[in-house]
């Protein structure tokens, strides 16, 4: 790990206000300049890497909000992950790791297959006998809460369903090419429908290639380096292949994953390159707003709009989203106070710690209801599984969606 | 720290809130100030005032030091502590009363500064010091360190707003000073002597300060100057015309080449001087006086001059002011910030001492502040690593110290004495000040364990 990194941070604490972490414990401990302090202490040997140290950098959910808030440009979020990955390179990967992140997410196809059992689970009518008896009580808690997060899936993932090219809609202004995330394609393929739609209406010819992987940030977020450079490789050389105007994901992990490509194969000419198209969808439709303002039709709704940190805080994009809402005639767009604090869900954070996770939730579903709209819109598949389980639970009167699903639908007029 | 005595503190304020695991004492073991460290031997997080006067009565039977922490941003080493007990007030962070009809506010010691501007702001009311750090500085820090902040020059700083004060003395007795008039004679003015003490008189619990009709209209201004003196010449003329703004911001050469590197706001670089000058209050009287603002700047032959249409042109004409730490800070690992404060009629020949002497020490400093009140930050960008320009920049401060001290003015603006300037503070006061002080100390805290070694 780069020294340089780590002294960079003057202690300032400009950082606390931003991080969820702290503002729910008031601990240093718990908050981005803590933590820089505690991984330098490392370095310098004043501390060992004990068990308590480690716990404590765990509870961070890399939103990287410290990072917008650093007058210095250190990213607090970021250098935890280094450190755990360093850690994790002398280590080696467990058995689940090695399993989920070699044998599984890497290869679409068995990880389609992995999730058949689930959906027979929910339309065989299990799910519902399931809920209603409570028997999830009995596994693991964190077995429960993974249940209790999932939505009802798709028949079929969009990866096998959608078209490799889908034409764009009268004059053809270019091509796009597609990164289908995965939770997207397996979960929320609705949205991503809604997102190929949207670039063809625009006159985008949209190339979806089905050799694609995961981006890798499952492996970057368990520390698997070497799982990381081979997703990267993969995708690079898959779309590398495709003349393309833009490489386009709804996904904001994703986003902010396959932008780090040109850093995680440094020197890497064609991984730059990659990284240098990526965009997100919001990025791309902002360009033609006019064009896209002419073809929307009203849908009477009170809205607002949650900032994922993998858009806000990791990609810098902030406005596009909400130009984007505010094009739909009638429809009332409200601000959320503090709507770039993170919703808790943080990869697989609302597994790992689910007491903080909720903490942060609560908090999150405190001001959606203060704003009092109907809808709930965001752009990231990890906020949209927390933030529904949120809603359900604390504020059902109040729905979700993302971004391009809400706009397709104001294509159709059908709110 | 004994573990029975430790037990004690832990049956005060609970399990969860003691804090004596290593790697939680070597995190309290700073705040904001470069190069200072030491490490506290326990950290307590109590919820109420009397659990602060329990920690303060048993701290004074055993003899134990008490240094109270905010959000652990002060820039002169106020909040640490070496093997006593540090105190957050982080969870006393409740706003108590917003009292209208007499327009105060009653705060408890953790709430952050900027908590309290947007729920008086709400009402139409303004409580002005707005200290750098406001997003995350508490309202018991800014007490114990009387914050300036931007607005100083207009509206005062903290100690103009302070008007009562509950305060948990060493020995875990309460002192209430002052309340909600606007007018109290009786007996010693007590509050401005708690005011700006740095944690070593007293704990504070509650605080009450005064609030202000929030300004009704502002005027946002930025003007370039290709001549440093002619910027200083223009604000001394601000002044002399009875303008006073609520903002009147400098960036030195140094700085606006760094802003320009950092975020190309536009800033030309053959300029020596940007000054950000904003003017609040009646529509129609800051209408007349931001004319006389752009009269005076040309006058003084700036290059260029701007007056913001609308609310965000005004945050993009402040860019320059609010990048200017970031951009100086990203450039070396090391910043040494300070505020070395003279009467604002000697801003020019400052400026020139600062600039003299960091040629003479071969040392970057970039300087920008609050030109209208003479509280200026020279910058120092070092690399902790390098002891040798280290040495240098400590050399170059001393001697900016002393040019202050003989201008009339001081060594700190709003920082405090703590540990860092403790051994200038002499220089400024003399032997009679440190003997008033000392006098104050032994009358408040005769065992001398609050935040002991801070100030002289």
């Amino acid at each position: 790990m780069d020294y340089v990194k780590l002294i960079n941070c003057m202690r300032c604490g400009m950082c606390l206000p931003s991080c969820p972490t702290y503002k729910e414990t008031f601990l240093e401990t718990a908050s981005p300049r803590g933590r820089v302090a505690l991984i330098r202490k490392v370095q310098e040997g004043e501390l060992d890497q004990s068990e308590r140290l480690l716990e404590y950098l765990s509870l961070c959910l890399d939103c990287q909000a410290c990072a917008s808030a650093c007058p210095c440009g250190v990213n607090a979020g970021e250098l935890v992950t280094e450190f755990t990955c360093e850690r994790k390179g002398g280590e080696g990967l467990s058995f689940m790791e090695d399993l989920v992140l070699r044998r599984l997410v890497p290869h679409p196809d068995r990880l389609e297959a992995s999730l058949v059992p689930m959906r027979l689970y929910q339309r065989t009518g299990l799910q519902k006998l399931v809920r209603k008896l409570g028997v999830m009580k009995l596994f693991p808690e964190s077995l429960e809460r993974m249940e209790g997060l999932l939505p009802n899936l798709p028949a079929r993932p969009l990866r096998q369903t959608i078209a490799e090219v889908t034409p764009a809609r009268g004059e053809e202004r270019g091509t796009v090419t597609f990164f289908l995330g995965c939770v997207m394609s397996l979960i929320f393929s609705e949205a991503s429908r809604a997102t190929v739609r949207l670039l063809s209406e625009l006159g985008y010819r949209v190339v979806t290639p089905r050799n694609q992987v995961c981006c890798g940030a499952p492996n970057m977020l368990s520390g698997d380096l070497d799982g990381l450079k081979e997703a990267v490789r993969s995708n690079v050389a898959v779309f590398g292949g495709i003349e393309a105007d833009f490489i386009v994901t709804d996904c904001g992990g994703c986003g902010a994953e396959l932008k780090h490509y040109g850093h995680h194969l440094e020197g890497d000419p064609e991984a730059a390159a990659f990284s240098a198209k990526v965009r997100d969808i919001s990025q791309v439709l902002a360009l033609h707003q006019e064009e896209l303002r002419a073809k929307l039709k009203p849908l009477p709704l009170t809205v607002t709009y949650h900032d994922p940190c993998h858009i806000a805080h990791c990609q810098g994009i902030r406005r596009e989203p909400r130009d984007l809402l505010r094009l739909i005639p009638r429809l009332e767009y409200r601000e959320l106070e503090a709507a770039d604090a993170c919703c808790g869900s943080a990869g697989t954070y609302n597994i790992a710690k689910p007491e903080m996770a909720d903490r942060i939730l609560t908090r999150k579903i405190d001001t959606i209801r203060a704003t009092g709209v109907e809808l709930l819109a965001t752009g990231n598949p990890g906020c949209l599984l927390q933030l529904k389980k949120g809603l359900a639970e604390q504020l059902p009167q109040v729905g979700i969606v993302h971004v391009t699903e809400l706009l397709a639908r104001s294509l159709d007029g059908t709110p | 720290m004994e573990q029975s005595f430790i037990k004690e503190l832990q049956t005060i304020v609970g399990d969860q809130y003691t804090l004596t695991d290593r790697e939680s004492l070597a995190v309290y073991g700073y705040d904001s100030t470069p190069e200072l460290e030491s490490r506290p031997g326990v950290v307590l997080l109590p919820g109420s005032l009397s659990e602060v006067a329990r920690i303060l009565a048993l701290c004074h039977g055993a003899g134990i030091s008490v240094t109270p922490r905010g959000s652990g941003t002060n820039l002169s080493g106020g909040s640490l502590s070496g093997g006593g007990v540090v105190v957050q007030t982080s969870r006393m962070n409740r706003i108590v009363e917003v009292d209208e009809e007499n327009l105060t506010a009653t705060v408890e010691p953790g709430v952050i500064t900027s908590a309290l501007h947007r729920e008086v702001e709400g009402r139409g009311l303004f409580y002005p010091p707005d200290p750098g750090s406001m997003n995350i500085s508490t309202m018991g820090g800014n007490v114990a360190e009387n914050s300036g902040g931007l607005r100083g020059l207009k509206y005062g700083v903290t100690a103009d707003y302070v008007t009562g004060l509950t305060t948990v003395l060493a020995d875990g007795e309460l002192l209430h000073t002052g309340g909600k008039t606007v007018k109290d004679v009786a007996g010693y003015s007590l509050n401005p002597l708690l005011v700006s003490s740095e944690g070593t008189l007293g704990f504070f619990t509650s605080i009450t300060v005064k609030l202000i009709p929030k300004p009704r209209a502002k005027i946002t201004m930025l003007a370039h100057f290709p001549e440093l003196n002619q910027a200083a010449l223009a604000v001394s003329a601000i002044i002399a015309a009875k303008v006073i703004p609520a903002t009147l911001e400098f960036l030195d050469k140094v700085t606006i080449k760094c802003v320009e590197d950092y975020s190309h706001v536009g800033l030309p670089l053959d300029v020596d001087a940007v000054l950000l000058i904003e003017v609040d209050g009646h529509p129609a009287v800051v209408a007349e006086e931001a004319a006389s603002v752009e009269e005076i700047c040309k006058r003084h032959r700036c290059s260029f001059f701007q007056t913001a249409k609308d609310a965000d042109e005004a945050l993009k004409l402040a860019t320059a002011r609010r990048t200017a730490l970031s951009a100086l800070a990203r450039l070396k690992p090391t910043t040494i910030l300070e505020d070395a404060t003279v009467p604002r009629s000697c801003i020019a020949p400052m400026l020139q001492v600062i600039q003299e002497t960091a040629r003479k020490y071969n040392l970057t400093i970039g300087t920008f502040g609050h030109a209208g009140d003479g509280n200026l930050h020279p910058t120092c960008l070092t690399d902790e690593r390098d002891k040798d320009e280290i040495a240098r920049a400590h050399a170059a401060f001393d001697e900016i110290f002393d040019a202050a001290i003989a201008m009339g003015g001081t060594i700190t603006g709003e920082h405090g004495v703590g540990l860092a300037k403790k051994r200038y503070l002499p220089r400024l006061v003399g032997e009679s000040g440190i003997k008033v002080m000392r006098g104050i100390k032994q009358a408040f805290d005769p065992k001398g364990i609050l935040n002991p070694g801070k100030v002289f």
